[in-house]
């Protein structure tokens, strides 16, 4: 390792405009006429249209534009879809409901988009948004998935009989019934995983700009994955063909998922420049994110979990009621299922499981895929279960987990997933030791002296990460493939310009891309960019989500490396008059292996694009692409330890301790890798104890503001203490495993062990709020 | 935001004149609840008469133990004076745990108690004082000034210059906050003076700020946290939200309440 190749803490490239506010976001982007765009929204959370009058609003000063959903389907702009088919264990397709980007006749929740104003300024469409008059005709609303499918319940979609959008079954259920039947012991638990609201820091926001001259578009926006922006605005909601759409997506200020996704806004603005013609802007504000950015988790869960007499897991049995919210955002139906039930068998060898998931619409926002995406919630019901079941028994967590430890790789599961490699009791011994767990009964005993409830928990969890490969993801029903591409292009002068399809909105990969480079080739980091996120630059890729990009979209990168070295080499050779075998590339020389010939690597690059001595038959240049598809997914694991005191007076909890044990594979940035799992366990334990989304019975967001939603803030956390083991994946180049959900995914449970160990009841729901832990200790007062 | 006209008041008479050539005026003594509440276009005066520049209004009087707050002093300003911190460290503990910092050198004393939110920290000091609440037109006593949510005794353009009170033996305030809003779910400030003990409740009424009669009865025979012990706080007339039910909230005033006198009684005088 050089001090900037792989293993480094190099600083990140990106900080220095990011931390002097000069990074390049969506809202900073101004072309020459640009209007402003506000949508008019729906305030009820299911109701008919009745009415649609614009001509008040178009009267209003500054307006360019008052646009709705029928002049837009008249252009023969297309529904939006969700990109992931499930079918339902009777073998019939999902039941996707119609999500007009406009809504034409029916609004199905608070903050549907119904009309787009335009105006000069925002102040001008704002005022003209509020001279837009819809009629509604209220209809009956359901919020709660587990009612939504009981006979009788407001009808949300007519494709979707009784709101059912697929009922999906996963393992062998007679199995794990005769499993079952077997059983010593059987664990039941039931759970909800709460939902959440995202809140990047940088709201939504898209300018699309038609230009008539050349008959093109270009669509700025916050995007995770501007390729597949363009493929599925091309392919499916008919904006433009993919040569005559350039989608952009700048700085991004983060996204955790809520930003993969395909809203209506980007393609209504899109629209909306070539109807007015127009650069048309919209940035979202805060209220509107918190009302139509896609949310995430919300299952309500049944578990149960068998065990043998020498407490040896027998089977899983999960029922699952995921909401959906009022229609299918893109890959929603990924998200319970292919992300979710095939992580069950977690770090354990589980002989037979079975998993139901029932898919609900009802009148609340989309949801979809959100940091971890099914992973925190199969997580959460496993580790909470094997924690109840060890209390149960009367085992020490530790020692069940022990005994239930995948110990042999590869390890074939029940639901379909295979682990390459792992090593379970590394990571929990490593966590028991860094959290003094053995002291743990006399810092309870101390705690009680000061009045306190301590106690603790922990969480061994499994995650799939790279999602792959693509024949394999396209047989279970996505509608993409699930590689990565990189371009290699080194200048005349030596310098290297790396182009992937991944996308950074926060991740750092201008500074761990580079080290790819550095690493291989022995030049400053300085002389390599990394360029992304333009879909006229980069050709294609598969953007950044599921803990991807350094799996996948740096193996592209390596393979793309791969062929310029070779390249690279063959020229050195040509110009030392060495064999080829003989050349190596280190320190930035390029050198004949034990003499003292070598040329600097400039002069390599110089001589590519001179072209005046190159081997016979070669082609000038020195530029190389790869597309790289993963055989299998990657499979982070770890411990994640949470010790907690409760003041059994308030309520209040404080996390006096959480220690992350991880295994990620092999690691570029270790600096950015603690980043990356310090920000997964502020969502996780903001998930446990702070994010609590609620609508009320009429599909009201009650929880619309931070007034009332609360995110995690510095002062609810502890200092982590992160620790990371190693078992490199076998199945990429670079033996990475990915780091960039398993935060989110192993801390929930961890909380929610130690809480409940703390207070001495099972009884408690997320987010443990105050009031919620309160309740619980009064209810077994 | 709706179009407004801004004005700044360099004196509390042409404050109170602006008002009264305004269509639709609205005071601003620091703006933190009505700017946020104007960008979201549920208010729109016609006109904004900031108070917040008038001197005559700014700073604060000690003389003996009789305390004179200006109405436009922030909360900052407030929370970093000394010879106040030497008297009455209670009320500057609470101004320094008002909001965040850019609330605190932003939003005033007068402003906080004219728009009397239930859940501010103020209030509960004011009535726990018996402070004076001092305007253009007159005195009124804590106890009259806090009349309901968001509603106070002031009289429409009737401007707030100050507020006063005597310093009292021993105080504290203690505050339970909201999750989200760190807003008080319940602040309880407890005051003595001589015999006289004044429990004030903020966060946690129906009707905004209130007193803890049955505390401060139980408190007078024994000063003491223990005194609270038996004390059953009556969730009826509490708030119930999605984030405090009455009964926790009921609960949390008690605890506050105790925590505030156990406070008193471990600080030196």
């Amino acid at each position: 390792m050089g001090v900037e190749g792989i293993g480094a803490r190099v600083l990140r490239k990106e900080d220095k405009r990011f931390m002097t506010g000069k990074g390049r976001y969506t809202d900073d982007m101004v072309v020459p006429g640009m209007k402003h765009a506000v949508f008019v929204r729906s305030p009820h959370a299911h109701a008919r249209i009745a009415g649609i009058n614009v001509e008040e609003a178009k009267k209003m000063p500054g307006v360019i534009g008052v646009l709705t959903g029928s002049e837009l389907k008249a252009d023969g702009i297309g529904n939006l879809i969700c990109g992931w088919m499930i079918h339902s264990k009777d073998g019939s397709p999902m039941n996707m409901g119609a999500w007009s980007p406009l809504a034409t006749d029916t609004v199905r929740y608070v903050g549907d988009a119904v009309v787009l104003v335009i105006a000069d300024t925002k102040g001008e469409a704002r005022d003209a948004a509020e001279a837009v008059d819809i009629s509604y005709d209220e209809l009956p609303v359901v919020v709660n998935a587990v009612e939504a499918l009981k006979h009788g319940a407001p009808q949300i979609h007519p494709e979707a009989s009784n709101n059912m959008i697929f009922d999906w079954d996963l393992g062998d259920e007679m199995a794990t019934n005769d499993a079952f039947a077997k059983a010593v012991h059987v664990t039941k638990l039931d759970i909800v995983n709460n939902r959440l609201i995202p809140n990047a820091i940088e709201p939504r926001a898209t300018l699309g700009v038609y230009d008539a001259a050349e008959d093109h578009y270009t669509c700025w926006t916050t995007s995770q994955n501007p390729h597949v922006a363009r493929l599925v605005m091309s392919a499916f909601y008919n904006v433009a063909p993919e040569n005559k759409l350039r989608v952009i997506a700048p700085d991004v200020g983060g996204g955790f998922g809520s930003k993969i996704f395909i809203y209506p806004e980007e393609v209504v603005c899109l629209w909306a420049s070539k109807k007015t013609g127009v650069p048309v802007k919209w940035v979202g504000d805060r209220t509107e994110s918190f009302l139509a950015d896609a949310h995430g988790r919300d299952h309500v869960t049944h578990a149960e979990i068998a065990f043998d007499q020498n407490n040896k897991i027998l089977g899983l049995k999960v029922q699952t009621i995921a909401n959906f919210g009022a229609y299918m955002s893109l890959f929603s139906s990924s998200v319970p299922t292919y992300l979710y039930a095939t992580l069950l068998s977690g770090q354990y060898d589980i002989p037979a499981i079975h998993a139901n998931v029932k898919a609900v619409y009802t009148n609340t926002a989309p949801v979809d895929a959100y940091r971890g995406a099914g992973r925190p919630e199969a997580t959460f019901v496993l580790e909470r279960i094997m924690e109840t079941a060890a209390r149960e028994l009367n085992v020490s967590p530790a020692e069940l987990r022990r005994k239930n430890f995948v110990r042999t790789f590869p390890h074939q599961t029940p639901v379909i997933m295979n682990y390459d490699t792992g090593d379970f009791d590394a990571t929990l011994d490593a966590a028991m030791q860094a959290a003094d767990y053995a002291g743990f009964e006399q810092r309870r005993q101390q705690a009680a002296k000061r009045g306190k409830l301590r106690g603790i928990g922990m969480s061994c969890y499994i995650e799939a990460c790279g999602i792959a490969p693509s024949a394999a993801v396209g047989s279970l029903g996505a509608g993409v493939g699930l590689w990565e591409s990189a371009e290699v292009r080194v200048n005349a002068v030596g310098t290297i310009e790396i182009l992937t399809g991944s996308h950074s909105h926060g991740q750092g990969h201008e500074t761990t891309f580079a080290q790819l480079v550095t690493e291989r080739f022995g030049v400053p980091i300085e002389s390599v960019s990394i360029v992304h996120g333009d879909t006229d630059k980069v050709q294609m890729g598969m953007g950044t989500y599921g803990s991807r990009s350094g799996a996948v979209g740096m193996s592209a990168v390596v393979k793309a490396l791969d062929k310029v070295e070779a390249k690279a080499k063959k020229i050195a050779a040509h110009l030392l008059e060495a064999d080829e075998a003989d050349i190596e590339i280190n320190n930035g020389d390029v050198r004949v292996v034990g003499t003292d010939k070598s040329l600097p690597w400039f002069q390599v690059a110089l001589a590519a694009y001179t072209a005046h001595n190159l081997p016979s038959g070669m082609e000038p240049g020195l530029k190389e692409g790869a597309f790289y598809d993963p055989a299998n997914f990657t499979f982070p694991g770890g411990c994640h330890i949470c010790e907690v005191e409760v003041d059994p007076e308030t309520g209040v909890t404080e996390i006096v301790q959480f220690v992350a044990a991880d295994d990620f594979g092999k690691i570029i940035n270790p600096m950015i890798v603690e980043g990356q799992v310090h920000g997964g366990l502020a969502q996780g334990i903001g998930q446990a104890l702070l994010e609590g989304t609620h609508y009320d019975a009429s599909g009201q967001l009650l929880t619309a503001s931070y007034m009332d939603y609360a995110m995690p803030r510095a002062f609810d956390l502890p200092s982590f203490r992160i620790l990371t083991t190693e078992t490199p994946c076998l199945s990429n180049p670079l033996g990475i495993k990915g780091c960039g959900e398993a935060g989110a995914i192993g801390s929930p449970p961890a909380v929610i062990n130690a809480l409940t160990d703390a207070i001495g009841s099972n009884e408690l729901s997320m987010p443990a709020t105050p009031q919620v832990v309160w309740n619980a200790i009064q209810a077994i007062k | 935001m709706y179009e407004t006209k801004y004005h700044r008041a360099t004196s509390v008479e042409a404050g109170a004149r602006l008002m009264s050539e305004a269509e639709d005026g609205k005071f601003l003594a620091g703006g933190m609840t009505l700017i946020p509440t104007m960008k979201q276009r549920l208010a729109s005066p016609s006109d904004v008469i900031d108070l917040r520049r008038i001197e005559a209004m700014k700073g604060i009087v000690i003389s003996g133990r009789t305390v004179r707050i200006g109405a436009a002093t922030t909360h900052y300003d407030v929370s970093i004076d000394e010879e106040l911190a030497k008297i009455c460290p209670a009320i500057v503990s609470l101004a320094a745990h008002i909001g965040d910092p850019q609330v605190r050198n932003m939003g005033t004393i007068g402003g906080s108690i004219a728009n009397n939110d239930p859940a501010a920290d103020y209030p509960s000091s004011m009535l726990a004082l018996d402070a004076m609440i001092i305007t253009n037109e007159r005195s009124i006593p804590a106890s009259d000034f806090f009349v309901g949510l968001f509603e106070t005794a002031l009289e429409p353009g009737e401007i707030i210059t100050a507020v006063e009170f005597i310093a009292p033996d021993r105080a504290a305030y203690k505050k339970f906050p909201n999750p989200a809003s760190l807003y008080a779910m319940a602040g309880v400030f407890v005051a003595r003076s001589g015999d006289v003990i004044r429990v004030a409740v903020t966060g946690a009424g129906e009707n905004g700020v209130f007193r803890l009669i049955d505390a401060e009865a139980a408190l007078a025979s024994n000063f003491s946290s223990a005194a609270l012990d038996s004390l059953i706080v009556n969730p009826d007339g509490l708030l119930s939200d999605m984030h405090a039910s009455a009964d926790y909230r009921a609960n949390l005033v008690k605890v506050m309440a105790r925590r505030a006198i156990a406070e008193i009684a471990n600080r030196p005088m």
